[in-house]
């Protein structure tokens, strides 16, 4: 039966905050557009964001998007693009205030402004003391982002195919001509075509066991892109939050410590004062990870196990209730601990891709380290590596890239589609998925993708975790490449066509597989320390051979790099201290 | 050390079964393991057919809203530990189901869609923020944090007795916007929610606010939708008390 086809003049993966931004942008420029996910809109890993949205907004002391773009540079060890960074930094601003405008629930002032505070690394006049630059909604402010673009675009009119799974990019020649998907509720094959076609899928934490992310976090977007041809950048820098609630990696917010949170040892010394003697518990994620697992590894861990504690106890009732209401819920509900009065237990947890499909400011991705666009092929979101985080990203940055970019790519693509004609696919293009979702569902061998999968998180957070050796990232890598050898023989024991959800794990299995060996032999390859990328047995920032971005390519079953050059325009890399 | 514990899960296949039927599993469950834990336990080492959604697993999602032991709630927000065996645990009541916990959620969406669950903020945009104080932000605060799972559709027992009723989340959405300062639109969704299948369906039964995973205080945000609808003239005065 041949799969049915669906015409579109622009179609976005993904309905996280990038994904529906941009769609929102083509709703409001008349253009025809769907938006594919895996999951209902909602449901999103946007939603999960907790902290704010950072805007030199100064509504509570006076702030600068220079200085924003300034922290962000410095924050991303002077990897980020700084031409990218500084559009960021301006347009943060225009960004939060459309947000505002469509009905964002903002904490306020006692005037009605738009309430602030401060975050990590965040600076006023490039690196003097903290300043208040984060916009929130309590602590859920993803959430109240995403239901408010997904409002928004039920508004403007846009369509949304809910829990159908993207298996395929198709192409005429160079162009992007669509995606080929399977519809989880009925398993059938569909086609979209499309003028202009977006990656938004978000990260891919699921390769690391202990996570913030969502069990849907498995980069599907990334791994389409990899297998298209495309490169992937900087894969080697993913960012480890240095508070996941311990054991179960829940994310508590850095806005408990921008609220006056202290993260203690067993002594119940505050040792952020010995690595960052002038931002403190406020230093950028790299740094406090680092710091926490430091003091793990000297045994200063809480009666000696492997995680601190993070002390609310001496915040004001009211701060706990009005401003970082969720985090003191899931200590309660997950851990049984009450933030009032006891320490809350916390160890790092895989939490952010700063690597990911290189596009321009535009959203338009570029294969090669030229520059060049590949024609109505965008991509947005976590997914995406502007770069505008570098090699470290900075706490509520990643709200303002998803909006700002994700804004700027529906803009984009709606001028795309109203000046390009459509293109062509071949007949048959959804062959190659149907072939190998056959195979996935024919081969008989023992394998569970779970327990792939296990074997897989395992290996990586053992061996491309906080600290990295050659010794440690080539031992995964290894492992990685054995399981990938190995998936030939996973096994689907459901036969159904209906929510076949082992079908659809054992897909997302091959992404995250594909997605921890390129992190994997990308974090081998680094031989320098620079923001989260920290190599024991090259401890130092080495600018002379290592201030470019990584591009990785599949070719033929191999992984092939190369180099990129970082755009500096601004601020020459200087030693990074706080 | 990890015990097991018995889960009963009411499995359907829409080609074979004509109804659902409860399938026991040995589960083997840690201190902190969740409901959601059980059931990833069961479909990644006994049985790879289960279906049933979830996301982000500590509850901001929305996905994993099922019923169990007979309540309903957030899978990945019920502790094991804090339940009697065995475990039961069915799809969400009130919704047809598509597969094992799987439920069409369809109808749940289209009626929150039915009140215009956007902010309409007229023509008068300012250049900066709305200015929005504190006590301004409070009036509608508590609607925002609705995660659209649905248990409060499925828990209420005017839904569940058949009668034509829009739910309490699509009135919950109402409020949130008829409540926002910034808001032009108030009085088109009060109509919406004037109809006789809108708010005074409501019969005051409280089970919205008692299995909210978020703590919305549903029906006392149901209750001040009812009098603004008879104060406003909506409805006719006596109707409001339900």
């Amino acid at each position: 039966m041949a799969p049915k086809e669906h015409r579109y003049d622009a179609v976005i993966v993904g309905a996280g905050g990038a994904g529906l931004f941009a769609a929102l942008e083509l709703g409001r420029a008349g253009v025809k557009a769907a938006v594919i996910s895996k999951l209902y809109p909602v449901r999103s890993h946007t939603g999960a964001a907790q902290g704010g949205i950072c805007a030199a907004l100064g509504n509570r002391e006076p702030d600068e998007p220079l200085w924003h773009m300034f922290d962000t540079v410095k924050g991303g060890d002077y990897l980020a693009d700084q031409d990218a960074v500084e559009i960021m930094c301006d347009e943060a601003p225009g960004v939060v205030f459309d947000l505002e405008h469509m009905g964002v629930p903002f904490n306020r002032t006692d005037d009605g402004k738009i309430d602030q505070r401060p975050f990590g690394g965040h600076t006023r006049n490039f690196g003097v003391a903290p300043v208040r630059r984060a916009c929130y909604a309590a602590d859920r402010t993803g959430a109240m982002v995403l239901h408010t673009l997904y409002q928004q675009c039920l508004k403007a009119g846009v369509e949304f195919f809910d829990e159908v799974f993207v298996t395929g990019l198709l192409f005429d020649g160079e162009r992007a001509a669509g995606v080929v998907a399977l519809g989880q509720r009925g398993g059938d094959f569909l086609v979209f075509r499309a003028k202009a076609v977006a990656l938004a899928t978000g990260g891919w934490g699921r390769i690391f066991r202990v996570t913030s992310n969502a069990h849907a976090s498995t980069g599907d977007g990334a791994a389409l892109a990899l297998r298209a041809g495309l490169p992937l950048q900087d894969m080697e820098f993913y960012q480890f939050h240095p508070t996941g609630l311990h054991g179960i990696g829940i994310l508590v917010s850095e806005a408990a410590r921008g609220e006056g949170g202290i993260l203690r040892n067993d002594g119940g010394e505050r040792f952020m004062e010995k690595y960052a003697p002038r931002l403190l518990d406020l230093a950028p994620r790299d740094m406090v990870s680092r710091a926490v697992y430091q003091e793990i590894k000297a045994g200063r861990g809480l009666g000696g196990a492997d995680y601190v504690g993070l002390d609310l106890t001496h915040l004001d009732a009211e701060v706990l209730d009005k401003k970082i209401p969720e985090i003191t819920d899931f200590a309660r509900v997950y851990l049984g601990v009450e933030p009032k009065e006891e320490m809350i237990p916390v160890a790092p947890t895989a939490h952010y891709a700063m690597g990911g499909v290189p596009p321009t400011v535009n959203g338009e991705v570029t294969p090669d380290e030229r520059g060049t666009v590949a024609p109505g092929l965008y991509a947005a979101g976590e997914v995406a590596c502007v770069s505008v985080h570098g090699a470290n990203r900075l706490g509520t940055n990643s709200l303002l890239d998803i909006l700002v970019f994700g804004r700027r790519t529906g803009r984009a693509m709606a001028a795309f589609a109203q000046e390009n004609g459509r293109p062509e696919i071949a007949p048959g293009a959804a062959e190659p998925t149907r072939e190998a979702i056959g195979r996935l569902r024919r081969q008989g061998g023992g394998e569970s993708a779970a327990a792939v999968r296990d074997e897989m998180q395992a290996a990586m957070d053992e061996g491309v975790s906080v600290f990295r050796t050659a010794e440690s990232t080539a031992r995964a890598a290894a492992k990685v490449e054995e399981l990938l050898a190995g998936y030939e023989r996973v096994r689907v024991s459901d036969e159904s066509s209906t929510f076949n959800t082992e079908l659809t794990e054992a897909l997302e299995l091959g992404n995250l597989l594909a997605l921890a060996r390129v992190t994997a032999e990308a974090a081998a390859r680094r031989t320098e320390s620079r923001g989260a990328h920290s190599r024991e047995d090259y401890p130092e920032r080495d600018d002379g051979r290592w201030l470019n971005h990584s591009l990785c390519y599949y070719k033929e079953g191999r992984l092939e790099f190369k180099s990129k050059t970082v755009t500096v325009t601004r601020f020459e890399p200087k030693p990074r201290v706080y | 050390m990890a015990d097991t514990v018995e889960f009963r899960v009411m499995r359907f296949d829409p080609a074979a079964d004509a109804e659902p039927r409860e399938v026991s599993y040995e589960v083997r469950a840690g201190e902190r393991d969740r409901v959601l834990d059980g059931l990833n336990y069961i479909k990644w080492h006994l049985d790879g057919t289960l279906a049933y959604r979830r996301s982000c697993a500590h509850g901001v999602c929305g996905s994993d809203a099922v019923v169990i032991n007979g309540t309903v709630g957030l899978a990945c927000k019920k502790l094991i530990r804090d339940l009697e065996p065995p475990i039961v645990v069915g799809a969400l009541a009130t919704f047809p189901v598509i597969k094992d916990l799987v439920v069409d959620l369809e109808p749940f969406f289209a009626a929150v869609r039915r009140v215009r669950p956007w902010l309409e903020a007229g023509e008068a945009i300012p250049e900066r923020e709305f200015l929005q104080p504190p006590a301004e932000l409070e009036a509608f605060m508590d609607g925002t944090k609705c995660i659209l799972c649905a248990s409060c559709v499925a828990a209420c027992p005017v839904v569940r007795r058949g009668t034509p009723y829009i739910g309490p989340a699509a009135v919950v959405q109402g409020h949130r916007f008829i409540n926002d300062s910034r808001d032009v639109d108030g009085e088109t969704r009060l109509r919406l929610l004037a109809a006789p299948d809108g708010a005074n369906a409501c019969e005051n039964f409280f089970e919205c606010t008692r299995v909210c995973p978020r703590g919305i205080l549903v029906t006392r945000r149901i209750n001040e939708i009812k009098s603004m609808l008879a104060a406003g003239g909506y409805v006719k005065g006596e109707d409001a008390d339900g």
